[in-house]
């Protein structure tokens, strides 16, 4: 310890300095070698997502990415044909307040599946509905299947002892739904 | 009616150290006297307001535009250790009664992870500087509530009997866990 | 001390998770399932590992008054490449542990094993004290992660244990039995610590 250096002025500010740009230069180094891993990743967990809720289609969705009020519009086409539309929705009613899901719709409206994006309802409770509980949506169209819980008088089985997230699901879907017919089926279906 | 959501959400809903758990070291070491925490609790508000809206111009007017976000920790712990030193300094010499009741807690805040954490969160959450400053001071009260109600039942618990093998730190954390079910009963309030 | 006993310090005599109770905030927040409790395991590791190295280092370039800063700059580096590299490689984990991996930088084990050994010891034996504490902690958060994961979810690193029918304790994978696992987990290790004398 014999060699340590003093706690001089200059030494203070020469010793930070170095290591500041030394890490600093570390630092940018990392960034630039994990810049396009990191948008490629996020981009495969964009595309993974609207695979799970549409049929078959060949084109890239994330591509031409619709964004109209806070409602993001994946279109998706097969051979140039539109098969559906991914939306990725959100609502604030949840348990624990914001939470997104991504719905996929055919053409007309119906929807084909959906899936739950990022969530922190009660695990066990309201995360429920990650699992089979949002099958009872695919197939059906908004029009005919009434997006409320049985208790207002829709037609949705509610989760087991989490109303209120179930309820959150559908306003999820009621908007993402009201959002397609409004912005992409007019243009699409033409 | 966008502020008491933020606050109730913050203080009680999503309480920083029973929820979220950020702040658990202070939680534990200086919860011994309820004294003591509000004194910690004062003072982690007083900086808690000061970092978030100092973090929030680091991030907006110096990160964002130079394209350097992934410097964000590294930038926002050194601003908290830098404003912990200041605010120590000038309290000292400005206010010394508040000085001898706060001091000696201040130097506890730069390693107390609630200051950065909520920082981060705010930045995350995308809130506006006066959103980001009410954030963190609501954060930094519900801490202090915490707290202060930790103190109480360990200065309570000190007068009966336990098992020998509980002493210490494992009562300390098994009343926690009773307090953070408590406190479970909130979630909810708010929509 | 020999370096085998450096070694060990971390994972059972001055273990940083049951016996100094440091790092309490990702222990109790992350550990809602093994896997997260690996994550988080190995991302301090990395980052005790390099800042140890590092400081032990450098020790004689830093001038005492501004150690503690220069400590803080070297650790916060490391965990912001660790940040990036996990967003880059292993996102579902990253998406898990949020807020918590930016958090290892105040996370009193890495500043606390700068100040108290590295900077007065040579690099090997640093950085072994760095293993040792990081290996420490990540066996102690899994222990506790797959405590909670098995009473709460009736699995173990995603893998059933008990029937599916059956009910398991969701109050365990929720904030207050995070705080009751770790309590009774330290009781237990104090036990073991008294009856064993290690």
């Amino acid at each position: 310890m014999a060699n340590k250096l003093e706690s001089t002025l200059k030494n203070m500010i020469l010793s930070l300095f170095l290591i500041s740009m030394v890490m600093s230069g570390a630092l940018g180094f990392v960034y630039v070698v994990t810049k396009k891993p990191i948008e490629e990743t996020q981009k495969k967990a964009e595309i993974e997502a609207v695979k799970n809720v549409l049929p078959e289609f060949d084109n890239d969705p994330t591509k031409d990415v619709k964004d109209i009020d806070g409602l993001k519009y994946y279109v998706a086409t097969k051979s140039g044909e539109v098969v559906g539309c991914a939306v990725k929705t959100y609502t604030n009613k949840g348990f624990s307040g914001h939470f997104e899901i991504m719905v996929g719709f055919k053409p007309d409206g119906t929807i084909f599946k959906s899936a739950v994006l990022d969530q922190k309802e009660t695990p066990g409770l309201g995360d429920k509905m990650k699992t089979k509980w949002k099958d009872q949506f695919n197939e059906k169209h908004p029009t005919t299947f009434k997006l409320a819980v049985k208790k207002d008088g829709g037609d949705v089985d509610a989760i087991t002892a989490s109303t209120i997230t179930s309820r959150a699901f559908c306003d999820a879907v009621t908007r993402a739904y009201e959002g397609y017919m409004k912005n992409i089926a007019k243009t699409t279906n033409q | 009616m966008e502020f008491v959501n933020i606050i109730i959400l913050a203080i009680i809903v999503n309480n920083v150290v029973l929820a979220q758990f950020l702040g658990i070291c202070p939680f534990l070491g200086v919860s011994n006297k309820v004294g003591t925490s509000i004194g910690m609790g004062a003072a982690v508000v007083f900086v808690m307001a000061l970092a978030n809206f100092v973090t929030y111009f680091i991030y907006y007017f110096v990160l964002i535009p130079l394209h350097i976000e992934f410097m964000q920790t590294i930038s926002f712990i050194l601003v908290i250790a830098f404003l912990v030193q200041v605010v120590e300094i000038i309290m000292k010499k400005a206010a010394p009664p508040l000085y001898q009741a706060l001091g000696i807690y201040l130097p506890l805040i730069t390693t107390n992870c609630a200051v950065l954490g909520i920082a981060i969160l705010a930045t995350q959450k995308q809130f506006n500087l006066i959103q980001s400053v009410v954030y963190g001071s609501a954060t930094a009260v519900g801490f202090t509530l915490a707290l202060v109600l930790m103190a109480g039942i360990r200065e309570q618990m000190e007068l009966t009997g336990y098992p020998k093998g509980m002493k210490g730190f494992p009562i300390s954390l098994v009343t926690a866990g009773l307090l953070s079910l408590a406190f479970m009963g909130f979630s909810g309030l708010v929509k | 001390m020999s370096s085998l006993k450096v070694f060990t310090n971390g994972l059972l005599k001055e273990n940083p998770t049951f016996v100094l109770v440091l790092g309490a905030c990702p222990t109790l927040a992350v550990t809602t399932a093994a896997f997260n409790g690996i994550g988080m395991g190995a991302a301090t590791t990395f980052v005790l590992f390099f800042s140890n190295m590092l400081v032990a280092l450098l020790k004689n370039y830093i001038p005492d008054k501004v150690r503690i800063v220069a400590f803080i700059v070297i650790i916060a580096t490391f965990v912001t490449i660790v940040d990036l590299v996990m967003k880059a490689f292993v996102p579902d984990i990253y998406k898990t542990l949020g807020i918590f991996i930016p958090l290892i930088v105040v996370n009193c084990i890495i500043l606390g094993r700068a100040e108290a050994f590295a900077q007065k010891n040579d690099v090997s034996r640093a950085i072994l004290d760095g293993l040792g504490m990081g290996i420490g902690f990540t066996l102690a958060i899994t222990i506790l992660a797959s405590v909670r994961e098995l009473l709460g979810n009736g699995t173990i690193f995603n893998i059933p244990i008990v029937s599916e029918n059956a009910k398991t304790m969701l109050i365990f994978i929720l904030p207050p039995g995070a705080f009751i696992t770790y309590g009774y987990l330290i009781a237990i290790f104090n036990q073991l610590k008294a009856k064993y004398n290690f």
